[in-house]
């Protein structure tokens, strides 16, 4: 609570959270908000390519679909997908990084090892190549994502383990016979869950951008959903006519990436001053 | 320090292996049978079992492995199914392309960056630091290829001032191939002509590539700077009399931009996997379109090339970038 607390106290991180709840507020009522909902699916070629205005706030696209709608529509997808992607990459990360940290020897070294093989290429360019081999599709972006992220989970969690392992009150549960079981995932793992969940936040902000590219780069999502990356990829023919196409969709990008990268900052600070501001 | 060179060395290699194996699984496990696939649409089983034993397929899968291997640490990566050329020589056509616009790049990154973050900590939540810091949070958080096709419609569409893509006017041809840094290559045929469009070809895509590395190192170098300026030598230097600005950039800087250097060479592995989407954008002939192109016409042999290629390029500039920490500061060789 008293993170909760610091965290408003810092304007820039306020920011960031009021944006990431307003996405979620527009992902969750988008079949409400969105002027045209019916514009995920349904082409309307009669009006194709029109500039922003009263009735298209964004404009429409060239089958003639409101931007907005597809906006907002968007929104939901953007924040399902990457939520999914953190929360399977934490599925595997913090185990892993739990066993390694707790253990020494072969296989703790061995986990690790392995760790560094996925950290070895830019997560891009392996996302690209698993999510080609894989038959390209949201669903296999969502997997080739999940596989190239939990690297930085497992990495995370290894340090606070390692961290912790020595605490007196680790000593003092190993001391009365708990289970090694139970002193990680009732003691270790909520004592490292602040450095988790910023990792899980900046990998949000992350995750976005990376969908987003996987999508405006044909192995993500497929028409016609509404995706941004797509759309951005779709309005290329379109340039520099109907400048909108583009414009809007990359701009909803940016807005939520933002919101992210300010909570996970904000979130750093609130949970550790001391830790040093990085970003993957 | 040549025993610390050869340790870090030493651990980047089991990496390494491990990212032939993945290669390896990735391209004989997961896209069903690679025969087939190989052989078309149209083949008999026949044929299929032909290009079976012709590329070794039937063979058990360690031998395959083992062949694999040995192929790989021997620089052949096979044939690419699309260009039916060495995939080894396709890269090394196009990998100048991407090292140039990374390099570029880099050095925009770091040039403006350092001097943008050590200016925002001389200027503590002054207006300079606000400025730097929602510039370093913007920059980290926009899509490449988005911000790409911005430029490209104001600069090139719009206000026609700079090239719309690819790397040279097709009427000025190419220089003669030397370095393959086109740059280079036209200051060594006194090419006056072709080096500025050349640099003219390279600005959007550079800048576009470079905002992002900007972001991270300025937001680095500030930080760094702030913590040194904490320190008590510093508030001694003061007391004896040096003058801020000397102090800020030849003492202070030194000791801040250790984790900067660290920062510079994680950032030239992201460059170079950002320049994938960024080529596409720019038609840049490089190791970025080439993906996409292996991707489009699904060329694993070509992809998992790419990969590997990336992965011994990201893994080498780890190794120089600890090096270069180590000539810094040399206490890291010491831990």
């Amino acid at each position: 609570m008293t993170a909760l607390r610091h965290l408003m106290r810092d304007p820039v991180a306020a920011f960031g959270l009021l944006i990431v709840v307003f996405a979620v507020f527009v992902a969750t009522f988008a079949q409400w908000l969105a002027p045209f909902p019916d514009d995920a699916f349904e082409s309307n070629i009669m009006q194709r390519l029109r500039p922003p205005s009263a009735e298209f706030l964004f404009g429409t696209d060239n089958l003639g679909r409101d931007i907005f709608s597809r906006v907002i529509l968007g929104t939901r997808s953007a924040l399902l997908v990457a939520l999914a992607v953190v929360l399977a990459a934490m599925l595997i990360g913090v185990p892993v990084g739990l066993i390694a940290g707790w253990r020494d020897g072969w296989l703790s070294e061995g986990l690790m090892r392995f760790t560094d093989v996925f950290l070895a290429v830019p997560q891009l360019i392996l996302a690209l190549a698993l999510g080609q081999l894989l038959a390209p599709g949201i669903f296999t972006a969502m997997v080739a994502l999940a596989l190239t992220y939990w690297p930085f989970f497992a990495r995370t969690v290894f340090a606070e383990t390692r961290r912790l392992r020595g605490a007196l009150f680790v000593d003092a549960l190993a001391g009365i016979g708990a289970h090694p079981a139970r002193i990680l995932f009732l003691h270790v793992l909520p004592n490292a869950a602040p450095a988790v969940l910023v990792r899980a936040t900046i990998g949000m902000g992350f995750t976005i951008l990376t969908a987003a590219i996987l999508g405006f780069l044909g192995v993500g999502a497929t028409p016609p959903t509404p995706d941004w990356g797509l759309a951005v990829s779709e309005a290329r023919q379109h340039l520099p006519d109907a400048w909108w196409f583009a414009t809007f969709p990359g701009l909803a990008i940016l807005l939520l990436v933002l919101g992210f990268n300010l909570l996970g900052d904000g979130l750093r600070d609130a949970a550790d001053p001391r830790l040093r501001r990085s970003r993957h | 320090m040549l025993a610390y060179i050869a340790r870090r060395i030493a651990l980047a290699l089991p990496a390494l292996f491990g990212l032939v194996v993945l290669t390896f699984i990735l391209s004989r496990v997961i896209p069903g049978d690679p025969a087939a696939t190989l052989a078309g649409d149209a083949a008999t089983p026949a044929q299929i079992a032909d290009i079976r034993a012709r590329y070794g397929l039937d063979r058990p899968i360690m031998e395959q492995a083992w062949v694999h291997m040995r192929q790989v640490l021997s620089g052949d990566l096979g044939n690419s199914i699309f260009s039916g050329r060495p995939v080894s020589e396709d890269i090394a056509r196009r990998l100048p392309a991407t090292l140039e616009l990374t390099f570029v790049a880099l050095l925009l990154a770091t040039c403006l960056g350092i001097p943008l973050g050590l200016l925002a900590a001389l200027n503590h939540n002054g207006p300079i630091d606000h400025l730097v810091r929602v510039l370093s949070v913007g920059g980290l958080a926009m899509a490449s290829f988005w911000l790409a096709i911005m430029l490209q419609l104001q600069f090139s569409m719009e206000w026609d001032l700079l090239p719309l893509r690819g790397r040279m006017d097709v009427p000025l041809g190419l220089p003669p191939r030397v370095t393959g840094f086109l740059l280079i290559d036209s200051l060594l045929a006194g090419r006056g002509d072709m080096f500025v469009d050349a640099a003219r070809h390279l600005v959007l895509p550079a800048v576009t590539l470079a905002l992002p590395g900007l972001a991270t190192i300025a937001r680095f170098t500030r930080s760094g700077v702030l913590e040194a300026l904490q320190k008590d030598y510093v508030l001694y230097a003061r007391a004896a009399g040096y003058g801020r600005f000397r102090l800020a950039t030849i003492y202070v800087l030194r000791n801040a931009i250790t984790v900067t250097v660290t920062q510079i060479g994680l950032l030239f592995g992201a460059l170079i996997s950002g320049a994938v989407a960024i080529e596409a954008v720019f038609d840049w002939p490089g190791l970025g379109t080439y993906a996409v192109q292996a991707i489009l016409s699904a060329d694993y042999k070509a992809l998992l090339a790419v990969t590997l290629v990336v992965g011994v390029i990201y893994a080498a500039v780890n190794v120089l970038v600890d090096v270069a920490q180590a000539l810094i500061d040399p206490r890291v060789a010491l831990q």
